[in-house]
Formats: structure tokens, C-alpha cells, sequence
């Protein structure tokens, strides 16, 4: 009955003070433990690896041998559910938000947030952009149409300038002090095949996830306003239609027209 | 059922750093394989590149996460990916691993081993067959590189790899690297290991680098790192199997440490040019088996083993 032991096996291979399972053998007559030790390895090494190469700004921050300790945490609390080993570290940013010893850094589960929203970026469905004529087109129209996002779009809001720490710690930006420290709502899309990570302008959040909720354009145009005063409509639409943001306008039949 | 189809040359493991110069290079390697996990999202760069290489390359899709050794049953939702993918790319052959690496709700990332009783035997053969039926083609079943025994073992790989061919028709993929390593790790005769496997089911071989440590006992200890040149002892028993078996599409593995481009297709080269000078000479390949170069090589190559 081998179901027993691939338990035990399984459950030995995350747990480095498990014995070797009973039934494990070698040739040589000896317990097995270096050998064994090859298939803990592996596994740990490659779960560790897998996040490093996820998160390579959250590893910049904290240093290698602090980001080592805390993957094998995280990989031994979140095992991956699924060989498709992308999406790994998906609960990263919850499990920094609560890991006391990155209480230090109050931002770092916001920039982990945005690494995790770049690979689903990178990954996402591909879709063309709206021809900015049909926008024009539209005229009285436009406040009722509903404006459909790119697949690969993420809105992320955050207390911490995070486009600009983020973008120092992956090489993009040199290392600098951030003398305006001020919160940053980051926009991570991947509008053909480079993902994009740029910093919204005040009210731009609150009108991208308007447009993402559904809401008409006129609405969402709302929703920056009342967030702030700040909120400056054409500059928003010219982000929303010059960057590729928009894949489908979508005219309500009873209010509008096609 | 769609049978496996490459073609008898020598292809790489498809690395996205080498992109641009296998599209730019004059002479086409034979075939790309890729590990089907890395293109289970829905678009991006992954699905841009797969598809520019699949315009220009035969394919071979390789799966690591299916768990066909595993005693819980095969994961749905993973079989419904596998599916897709090959719908979307037509690849010439598909190929999994006899190892599990999924228990219960964790998978593991690594290829485990198992034990070849008539019970394992029962459930792999169950997991291939519903794979096959699955994704309406036939699949390779792939020998592993196991560090460990099982004390429960009763039957010997060959001959598990053979009832597992026999009773669902899939055809195998002989990793060359895995049989040296394997052999070393339990004291084992690679060629012996050779003369027993079904070669007549082979329809592609897989040639990788190993590192090489040793256990607690001094004995020695290969792992299947996939960071190096394929071994001068690989390269010779890859010779000993191509002498009994002819030409069959062949796999440079280079997964860890990835060299530069020309490294990787040096690699690929060399094993194309005992491709063809195997092709070149079918009829003589019956007269020369019992003095075949190789096997002396080897010998000397693996002496070591018998210590």
C-alpha cells in the first residue's frame, strides 16, 4: 500500500525535522537522509526561486538572505495549490502585512501587491485598444458609454509612494531618497507586450474603478471628482484612451445611441 | 488517438532568453519543447513566443505538474489546461513523467518518486489511460532520476515502464541523463538498464547535465540538475542506445545556469551529428551490436560504479 507512505512522504518533504519515511531505502543499506534531503531541497530551493523571481523589488528591499528566510516561511504556510506555478505567492502581500519581522517596513506589502499584480499583468488575456475615433465619434453619447478595461488592467491604491519605490528597487529609476513621501495609486497594465506601472493622478483611481465597476463614463467622471478637487477630466480621459487602457465602448440601447 | 510525431533530429528545451536568436538563426534546430505549466496563463509574451516558434518548429509539450504517480486521482482542472493547450498549439507530442508531485491540496514542484508494485502499476496505468482519453492522443511516459529506493518495490523500472506501454499503448521518453543517473544512485549497470527497456516505444530520448555529490556512506550521490553540458558517460550511452535503436528526436535539457545560445546549440549539434551518421548507416546497425565502440566506453566511463 504505497498511499500511506506518499503521505508521509509529502508531509516530510516541508517539514525539515521530519525523519526519513519508513520504507525510503537506499542501496547502501544506511538511511537514506542525504538523499532524501535532495527531494526537500529541491522543493524548497524551487518554491524560493519561484518568489524571487516574482518579487525581485521586495527582494531588493529586504536583501537576499531576509527574503530566503521568509519565502521558506511562506512556502512552508502557502504551499502552491496548483503546478501552474506563476500565480505562486498570490497571499505573499497578506503574509508580509502580518510577518513582524517587516514591521519596519510599512510599504513593502504594497510593493509585494504590485509585483503580484505585474505577473497577472504579464499573463492576461490580450486585447486591442478602442480606436480613439470611436471615442470622438461618440459626442453627446459619451457620458452614458460604458468603457470596457484592458484584461490585463489592476488599480492598486496605497499610504506609501509605492510606483516610485517599486521602480528604484527594480532598477528602472536610480536608488534615491524620496524627499515628497505621499501616497501613490499605481496603474499596472499590459496594454500589447510590455507591462506598463505608472502612478495615477489625484481622483484617477477612484475614476478607473468607476469604469471597471461598470459604471457609465459621466459616473465614473463623478467618482474622481468627489474623491478630490484635484481630479483633472482631461487629463484622465486622455490616459484613459492615449494609453491603450479601453478595449470596448459600450452604448446603453435606451439612453444612448450606437 | 494522435500519435507522438517529431521529427529524428535534435531540438532544445525552448528557454525565453534565447528568443531572438533561435528566429534569427540561419539553421533550424529540429524541434522546441517547453514545459507546459509556463503557458497555462491566458496571453502576454509566453503565448506571443510559443506561437512565432510553433510558425516555424515542430513541438513537443512537455508537462511537469500531471502527478500521473500519484495514488489520489489526477487533478481535473490541470487535465482541462492540458487540453487547451494542446488545442491551441497542435503540438507533435506530449510527454509526462512516471513520478507525482501533488498530495492532497500541495503541489510540490519537483518530480517524486514511487514505488513499481502491481498496485502502483494499476494506478499509472489508469492515470495514462485516462490522459490519452483526455487529450485524444497518445502520451510519453517518461523515466525518472530517483536518490531513493522504495523497500516495497517488487518490479523492476524496465519492466514497469514496459506494462505501462502494453496496457495503454503510450509510447515512452528515454531520458539518456536519468538512466546514468539512476544507475549510479543504486549501484546499478546502465547498459544492463538498457538491454531491458522497451526501445521499440521510444519515440523521443531526453540529454541533460547531472551534478555529481555523494550520500552519507561515501556513495555516490547524481542529481538531475539540468545545469551543465550533458556528461562524456551520457554522451556514449546515448551512442549505445542510438547503435541498437536508431535515429529518435532528441532533447538538450539545460534548465539551471542557461547558457548563451551558440552553448545550447553546440549541444544540439553534437547529438544531430550522431543523428545523421546513425541514419546514414541503418543496415550495418544489426552487424555491429555485438562489438559496438560505445559499450567499451562506457565501461571505462562507469567503472567507477562497481566499487
Amino acid at each position: 500500500m504505497f498511499a500511506p507512505l506518499q503521505a508521509r512522504f509529502a508531509t516530510a518533504l516541508l517539514d525539515p525535522g521530519a525523519p526519513v519515511p519508513e520504507g525510503v531505502v537506499s542501496h547502501t543499506g544506511a538511511p537514506p537522509v542525504r538523499r532524501f534531503a535532495v527531494y526537500r531541497n529541491n522543493v524548497v530551493v524551487s518554491l524560493i526561486e519561484a518568489l524571487r523571481a516574482r518579487f525581485p523589488a521586495v527582494e531588493r528591499i529586504v536583501g537576499p538572505e531576509f527574503f530566503a528566510a521568509m519565502a521558506r516561511l511562506y512556502a512552508a504556510a502557502h504551499p502552491p495549490a496548483s503546478p501552474v506555478m506563476m500565480w505562486f505567492g498570490e497571499a505573499l502581500p497578506e503574509f508580509l502585512a502580518c510577518f513582524p519581522p517587516a514591521r519596519e517596513l510599512p510599504y513593502l506589502p504594497d510593493v509585494a501587491r504590485l509585483e503580484a499584480a505585474h505577473t497577472r499583468a504579464y499573463h492576461a488575456a490580450d486585447a486591442a485598444p478602442v480606436d480613439p475615433a470611436r471615442f470622438a465619434a461618440l459626442g453627446e453619447a459619451a457620458g452614458a458609454a460604458r468603457v470596457a478595461l484592458h484584461p490585463s488592467a489592476a488599480i492598486l491604491r496605497s499610504a506609501h509612494p509605492i510606483v516610485t519605490i517599486w521602480a528604484m528597487n527594480t532598477g528602472a529609476t536610480p536608488l534615491a531618497p524620496i524627499a515628497d513621501w505621499r501616497g501613490e495609486d499605481a496603474l499596472v497594465m499590459r496594454p500589447a507586450l510590455d507591462v506598463e506601472v505608472r502612478a495615477l493622478p489625484p481622483g484617477g483611481a477612484a475614476f478607473l474603478e468607476g469604469l471597471a465597476a461598470g459604471a457609465p463614463l459621466a459616473a465614473a467622471i463623478e467618482a474622481g471628482l468627489h474623491e478630490t478637487a484635484e481630479f483633472d477630466v482631461s487629463r484622465n480621459l486622455a490616459g484613459l484612451i492615449g494609453a491603450g487602457l479601453a478595449v470596448d465602448l459600450l452604448i446603453d440601447a435606451t439612453t444612448g445611441t450606437p | 488517438m494522435t500519435p507522438s510525431a517529431l521529427p529524428h533530429r535534435a531540438g532544445v528545451g525552448f528557454k525565453p532568453m534565447h528568443f531572438a536568436d533561435i528566429l534569427a538563426d540561419a539553421a533550424p534546430i529540429g524541434f522546441v519543447e517547453v514545459h507546459a505549466e509556463n503557458y497555462m496563463g491566458a496571453g502576454g509574451p509566453p503565448h506571443a513566443q510559443l506561437a512565432a516558434l510553433r510558425e516555424r518548429y515542430a513541438l513537443s509539450l512537455h508537462g511537469v505538474g500531471l502527478s500521473i504517480g500519484s495514488m489520489r486521482p489526477l487533478d481535473g482542472a490541470h487535465l482541462r489546461r492540458l487540453k487547451e493547450l494542446c488545442a491551441r498549439y497542435a503540438p507533435e507530442s506530449f510527454s509526462e513523467h512516471l513520478a507525482w508531485s501533488s498530495h492532497g491540496e500541495v503541489y510540490y514542484n519537483d518530480l517524486l518518486p514511487l514505488p513499481y508494485t502491481e498496485e502502483t502499476l494499476a494506478r499509472v496505468v489508469e492515470h495514462v489511460d485516462a490522459v490519452q482519453a483526455a487529450l485524444g492522443r497518445e502520451m510519453l511516459l517518461e523515466n525518472p532520476a530517483a536518490y531513493v529506493g522504495f523497500a516495497e518495490s517488487t518490479i523492476p523500472e524496465t519492466e514497469f515502464l514496459r506494462a505501462v506501454a502494453a496496457r495503454t499503448g503510450c509510447g515512452l521518453l528515454l531520458d539518456v541523463n536519468n538512466v546514468f543517473v539512476a544507475a549510479r544512485n543504486h549501484a546499478a549497470d546502465p547498459v544492463a538498464y538498457l538491454a531491458a527497456f522497451p526501445l521499440e516505444r521510444v519515440k523521443e530520448i531526453h540529454l541533460g547535465g547531472h551534478d555529481e555529490t555523494v550520500d552519507e556512506t561515501g556513495a555516490p550521490l547524481l542529481i538531475d540538475a539540468h545545469g551543465a553540458p550533458v556528461a562524456d558517460p551520457v554522451w556514449t550511452l546515448y551512442g549505445h542506445v542510438l547503435a541498437r535503436a536508431g535515429a529518435r528526436p532528441t532533447l538538450i535539457e539545460w534548465d539551471n545556469d542557461v547558457p548563451p545560445w551558440p552553448v545550447l546549440r553546440a549541444e544540439a549539434e553534437r547529438a544531430d551529428r550522431m543523428l545523421t551518421s546513425e541514419r546514414r548507416s541503418p543496415d550495418e546497425r544489426s552487424d555491429t551490436r555485438g562489438a559496438d565502440p560505445h559499450l567499451a566506453a562506457l565501461e571505462r566511463a562507469t567503472s567507477p560504479v562497481a566499487a
